[in-house]
């Protein structure tokens, strides 16, 4: 086997799916902000694309925005795009999530997959197709945005929770099996963080967290960024929670 | 554009990508198994890998988990073709 590579090559990308806003552009901006050039992903909101990558530029990083719907179509084409703009996909982060809440008892088929088909097969089409040039390059950093939820309870999301959870487990397997070529795979489970998805979160959510308050995109971003590092080229098959002491 | 398949240009690939997997090149040969050389599964996902950047064959993880010898995989490819 060649030797790996211990420090990121210079046109490394990072391609971030879902990434027009909340979680998934403050961790294109943190990716940015630690040297990768970023391809901020989105499926509709090409507005907050632009304006992720505009913040991204004016923070003196070079990104672009990418459209793709991940639950459709052909991630080489998407992977194919990113290279010719930016460089080869070096980092990937799985952020791209739906969610379609109900009482396990009340949901439907079409619920169900659709949680399933975005946030979890998805994730792995894109892992899957990653994997290739990074295995041959001796270097990559995949990252899968979990959940609190799935390692813990939440009623009313029984597919997302199966879809966070099975996350969970395919970081681990994947993490296992590429290892020895300096591919990391780890996961972030964020808790409650300030984002649309949680606006309307009830004061007694609030005293479920030890910290008493909800997070914000950029403490998942941060941990992004340092699992995306060459400082993190030791840590794999992890997940990290960012959930103020929720899961403690 | 794939390049053209014959058994020489493919033994050619495979010989050249081995060296890559840590395989001492005075020990490649068509008999050669990969169990002896060493090649994990690993190994052979990413010399598939390769095998269809060059050649645009796919191989399959059934297809790689049957071949046993360097000449297996040369083999297995040369028959994808057209």
């Amino acid at each position: 086997m060649g030797d790996l590579l211990v420090a990121r090559p210079e046109n490394a990308t990072a391609l971030v799916t879902g990434a027009s806003k909340g979680i998934g552009a403050a961790i294109a901006q943190a990716l940015a902000a630690d040297g990768w050039l970023v391809a901020v992903n989105y499926r509709s909101d090409e507005e907050g694309a632009k304006a992720t990558v505009e913040a991204i530029e004016q923070a003196g990083g070079r990104a672009a925005a990418v459209h793709g719907d991940v639950t459709n179509g052909s991630p080489d084409e998407l992977f194919d795009r990113v290279e010719a703009e930016l460089g080869p996909v070096l980092a990937l982060v799985n952020n791209a999530g739906v969610t379609a809440d109900g009482l396990a008892i009340q949901l439907d088929d079409e619920a169900w997959d659709k949680v399933i088909g975005t946030n979890l097969t998805a994730a792995f089409r894109m892992t899957r197709q990653a994997m290739r040039p990074m295995i041959r390059a001796r270097y990559g950093r995949i990252v899968n945005v979990a959940s609190v939820v799935g390692p813990r309870a939440n009623a009313g999301q029984a597919n997302y929770a199966a879809a966070k959870a099975g996350l969970i487990g395919m970081t681990k397997t994947v993490a296992a099996e590429v290892a020895r070529r300096g591919v990391t795979v780890n996961a972030v489970a964020p808790g409650f963080i300030a984002t649309d998805m949680t606006k309307d979160l009830p004061d007694a959510a609030l005293q479920a967290i030890p910290a008493r308050r909800v997070g914000a995109p950029e403490d998942v971003g941060a941990a992004v960024r340092f699992l995306a590092s060459d400082d993190a080229g030791y840590v794999t098959g992890t997940t990290l929670f960012v959930d103020g002491g929720m899961s403690a | 554009m794939a390049a053209t398949i014959t058994p020489e240009a493919v033994e050619k690939t495979v010989y050249g990508a081995l060296p890559q997997f840590g395989v001492d090149e005075s020990q490649i040969s068509r008999d050669a198994t990969f169990e002896e050389l060493d090649v994990d599964s690993l190994d052979l996902a990413e010399l598939s890998q390769i095998i269809e950047d060059e050649y645009g064959v796919q191989l399959k993880g059934d297809d790689v988990g049957k071949i046993k010898t360097v000449g297996d995989a040369i083999d297995l490819v040369v028959s994808r073709a057209g």
